[in-house]
Order: C-alpha cells, then structure tokens, then sequence
C-alpha cells in the first residue's frame, strides 16, 4: 500500500475522492495527497481511531495539518511501542513511495479516550467523525457497546461490505437515525473502491460531505 | 446472596446506586464486549467488566443483572454514575483483575450450584 499505488488504483477504479485512514495515525496523509495531488485524485487526511472501549471511528480532514492536531491528541492517550515480529512494520512513506522512516508506536492499541470524547474533539477540528463497519462484530460500536448509545453525535455510520443498508436497517437498532455511508477498509490495494460511496456534491471536501449527509442545499448520498 | 453481603465480605465500594444493594446475585458472568454480555450473562449475575461507559446501565438492566463490578480499579464515567442511579443499578468498585475477583466470589459460593 504505497501512496503512488493507492492513487493509481484509485483513479483506475474511477473514485473521485479517497481518504487515507492509518490505525491511529495520520502520518501517511501527506504523502498520499500530495501523491494524488500529481495525478488528480481528492484525498482526505483521516485516521481510523480506536477509543477507551476499542470502538473504531473515522476522523476524515481536509487537511493534513488538522488531521496531524487531531493526531497529537491520539498520540498523548495511545501507550506502548510496536513490536514489529509481531505486529509488523509501520512504515511511513512520502510521495515518492520512498521510505522515510518507520512509526514506533503500538499503533494497534485501543486510545485512552472515551468514543464520545474523541467524536467531539474530531468535531472540535472541523472534521467529519463517522462510526466505523458498525455492522461487524469486532471494534464497533455495536459489538463493544452492545447498541448505539442515544446522545453520540457521529456525522455517519458506516456499515462493511458484508452487509447492505437495508439489512443494516433491519438489524441494527438506532442506525436509522444517522445517514448510512459504506467504505472499502481497504487494508490492501485490491480492497480499495470496493465498496465505496457516491455522492452528490458541488465539491469534494468535507463540508460538502457534510452537507451531502445531512441532505442540504440539494446534495445526498446517492448510494 | 444479597448484593450488601458481598459488598462487605470482599470489600467492594459502592460508586452508585445504592438502592440496588439489597438484590440477590445468583452467578457471575465476565465481559468486556458489551455485545456478548447482552447475549449470554444470566438474570440475577454479578457482571466483571472493565467497561465503563453508560452503556453497561443499559444492559444491566437489559438482562436483570444483580450489579456491575469495574474491575481492574476502573472508574466509572461520569454519564455511568448517572444512569444507574436514576435505574437504581449497583456500580461496584474492585483494584482486582476480574479472574481474581471472579475466584473470590466463587470461593463465597457465587455460582456454585
């Protein structure tokens, strides 16, 4: 998964906009947007943070440098060191898919932070935070906290490709209350697109996301 | 056994709900996905789980659960102490791992048939 490699499969598969979602990390988002700043391709900064409760959330930037704030407040509340024999190593690359150096923390582990503290200081950054593959039964809201509590404030839910929104909506007590978005996880280049979200905006950032969830100013999730 | 029985043989504090002490804890049941204690803890049990968010009210009262234990010296958040209190939920406080404090109870006969 290099950055000139994820750009490339991404525009291949024709996807407007990506979003680069490290484990607790944001150091790869400047690479992979300024990859994709040379060929055309949108992206995001994010993170996939995992909280207190090991529930695992989307934070999604609009710019590196947001997403590197929310990033210091990860690191403060993330112990330990990785174990590379064990975990494997985590590389951070820049644009040119060179290796610049290798992140030594335990970016496996669970942040010290509440879910709902880390959706109200993802908001806090002007980013959209969205409750990751809530239908599967590891790190996810349903599986940590049993359902979904009634006062979190997610822009989204997301929902894997094992399932489909209305299975989701059947299954899933609460979901009906957030805008239901579905994205690849992709942990290989293959994965990437599939599935992914189409949206109707005026451009790709994350306002119009935003506006795009809430069904604003004639923009919606298509599908 | 009463809740309040228990609370004094093993030295637990209490953080919230009170009223709830007097209940009869049958079993026990260990958990920390929240998923999987809504689906197989029994009526009556004392929960050890290291979560604390307000969720676990919910599901203590879900399932009937005699009182959550936070094992480990965790605390409960702040929303916790406030939903069991309005549910009347005993939130119980030990600095024990829950396998040693799951040992101790079945030592005072917790679960024993």
């Amino acid at each position: 998964m290099s950055p000139r490699a994820i750009v490339e499969i991404g525009l291949e598969r024709g996807m407007d906009l990506i979003a680069v979602c490290d484990h607790n990390s944001a150091e790869n988002s400047g690479a992979v947007i300024r990859a994709g700043k040379r060929k055309g391709l949108a992206v995001l900064a994010g993170m996939e943070i995992s909280s207190r409760e090991e529930v695992h959330s989307l934070a999604l930037f609009d710019t590196e440098d947001q997403a590197v704030r929310m990033q210091d407040l990860v690191y403060r509340y993330l112990r330990g060191s990785n174990r590379p024999e064990l975990f494997g190593d985590q590389v951070v690359a820049n644009e040119l898919d060179e290796v610049e150096g290798f992140n030594d923390r335990l970016l496996i582990g669970a942040v010290q932070l509440s879910f709902h503290e880390i959706v109200r200081a993802v908001h806090r950054l002007g980013g959209l935070s969205i409750a990751s593959h809530v239908d599967r039964p590891s790190f996810s809201l349903v599986s940590q906290l049993g359902f979904i509590p009634e006062d979190i404030d997610v822009d989204a839910m997301e929902i894997s490709r094992h399932t489909t929104r209305e299975k989701a909506r059947m299954e899933i007590r609460g979901i009906e209350r957030f805008p239901i978005v579905s994205f690849s996880d992709a942990h290989f280049p293959g994965d990437i697109g599939n599935p992914c979200t189409c949206f109707l905006m005026e451009a790709l950032n994350v306002a119009e996301i935003l506006q795009a969830l809430k069904e604003e100013g004639g923009r919606k999730v298509i599908q | 056994m009463k809740v309040i029985e228990i609370v004094k043989l093993l030295r637990l504090s209490a953080a919230t709900g009170e009223e709830g002490l007097d209940r009869e804890a049958e079993t026990g049941y260990c958990g920390d996905l929240l998923s999987d204690v809504m689906a197989n803890s029994k009526k009556g049990a004392l929960w050890l789980t290291i979560q604390s968010h307000q969720n676990i009210v919910a599901v203590a009262v879900l399932r009937e659960l005699a009182a959550v234990i936070l094992v480990n010296g965790r605390m409960p958040d702040e929303e916790t102490k406030i939903k069991a209190q309005g549910e009347g939920v005993p939130i119980l406080l030990s600095p024990l791992p829950a396998y040693e404090l799951a040992g101790k109870l079945y030592e005072i006969g917790i679960g024993r048939a």
